[in-house]
């Protein structure tokens, strides 16, 4: 166990790539999987995620104080239900299409275990700019994730990126890449690449 | 249970999370004010632009709106659709509905016919159902084109095996209840509005003669 508490730049920087929510901590497969199929989806989701995510650990940390051990998952999980309602009834007054497309995916980002787990880990024990930081390096590193993937699967699967096309018209659109089974197969190979980079800088590392 | 969890009651255990739950619920209402009437706004534009598809021949731009009292008293919006024909020829009736689905609220719009005595459409205006099987209720291929031409006379039945006949409804496979949910809705909508809207259209009709 660390014996300190990262400052709020290690915790910043921490989210982005060393403690990726998706690559390194495996959090979140559920809207990494269901809404990559291309940018659009994934960005909106990162965002919606992205608010409730640092508004989540601010109210938290503020309140950190008052939690009770025992009750401290129920208040989590308020905090974070009322923020997704939130985001849930902007997208549909603002992004009416959008929120229709992610449908039931928005309000299930109060079960995307990456929001509790900063709530748990970082902005119940620490203080207000350290959980902003983190929550900002965790959205970051969300949004990285879901685009990484997302970019992957729109260009192959129908040539084309934030809806504009970018592969030549003669592009066979690789169906299977916006399909469920295209989430797997990326998410794996992208999984498998981040932690081979992973281990050959531990190992250079260690030399 | 130790004596010191207990220490001092229940309230004074438990006065942030109710606390925290009155601000919750305060902050909700707040955005739910602000916010309601654009997200109305926007239910009501998406259904403007379903007319030409949910009944065939009527033009959005002559779509007027009507509101009706069930035989209970309940009071609910319809759309009267009309063709572009120079004569604004009655061609049907949008009736918005909605109820429980097996996750969440499900919200349709049904198309009926001038006599509202056959469906013409049916579109998925909200629904939450489980992706991958009850989400499937919003695929015209898979569900929603088998409801136009069925008679709205006799309620719908729900099958869950081929092949249907007469008034019924084939089942999606794996979401027999998001399936029953909609067959329900559609019921329940047109036995309450199918007077109302037949009276309407007498009305209307009789209103159009004295005119003439």
């Amino acid at each position: 166990m660390a014996t300190h508490e990262p400052t709020a730049t290690e915790r910043f920087v921490q989210g982005i790539l060393p403690e990726n929510p998706v690559y390194r901590q495996l959090l979140g497969m559920c809207p990494t999987l269901a809404v990559t199929g291309a940018m659009e989806p994934a960005m909106t989701m990162a965002a919606a995620t992205a608010f409730v995510l640092i508004l989540a650990n601010v109210t938290v940390s503020l309140i950190r104080g008052l939690l009770k051990p025992h009750l401290r998952i129920l208040v989590f999980t308020l905090t974070i239900a009322t923020f997704v309602t939130i985001a849930d009834r902007m997208l549909a007054a603002f992004l009416y299409e959008m929120s229709k497309q992610l449908g039931p995916y928005v309000p299930l980002i109060i079960v995307n275990c990456l929001i509790i787990s900063r709530c748990e880990i970082c902005s119940s024990k620490q203080g207000l700019f350290t959980a902003i930081a983190d929550g900002v390096g965790m959205s970051i590193g969300f949004a990285l994730a879901l685009g990484s993937i997302a970019t992957v699967r729109e260009i192959l699967g129908s040539g084309k990126w934030f809806g504009l096309a970018v592969l030549p018209e003669g592009w066979p659109a690789w169906g299977i890449m916006v399909l469920p089974p295209g989430a797997f197969l990326t998410l794996g190979l992208l999984l498998g690449i981040a932690e081979w980079i992973g281990q050959s800088r531990a190992s250079r590392a260690n030399q | 249970m130790t004596t010191t969890s207990q220490k001092g009651g229940y309230i004074s255990q438990a006065w942030l999370v109710i606390l925290l739950a009155v601000i919750y619920g305060g902050a909700l209402a707040g955005v739910q004010t602000a916010l309601g009437p654009i997200i109305e706004k926007n239910k009501k534009n998406e259904t403007l632009s379903k007319v030409p598809q949910l009944v065939e021949g009527a033009a959005r731009e002559l779509t007027v709106e009507v509101e009706l009292a069930d035989a209970d008293g309940n009071r609910q919006t319809v759309y009267q659709a009309f063709a572009d024909d120079g004569e604004k020829t009655l061609k049907g009736w949008i009736l918005p509905a909605g109820g429980q689905g097996f996750a969440d609220r499900i919200e349709v719009l049904i198309g009926l016919d001038p006599d509202a005595s056959v469906i013409t459409g049916l579109y998925v205006l909200d629904q939450k159902e489980t992706p991958g099987l009850g989400n499937f209720i919003t695929d015209e291929e898979l569900f929603l084109n088998q409801f136009a031409g069925k008679s709205a006379n006799q309620p719908l039945e729900v099958s869950t095996t081929d092949p249907v006949v007469g008034n019924q409804i084939r089942a999606l496979t794996g979401a027999t209840i998001s399936s029953d949910s909609v067959a329900k809705i559609v019921n329940r909508a047109i036995a309450a509005y199918q007077q109302p809207l037949r009276r309407e259209r007498a009305a209307a009709t009789e209103r159009n003669e004295k005119k003439d």
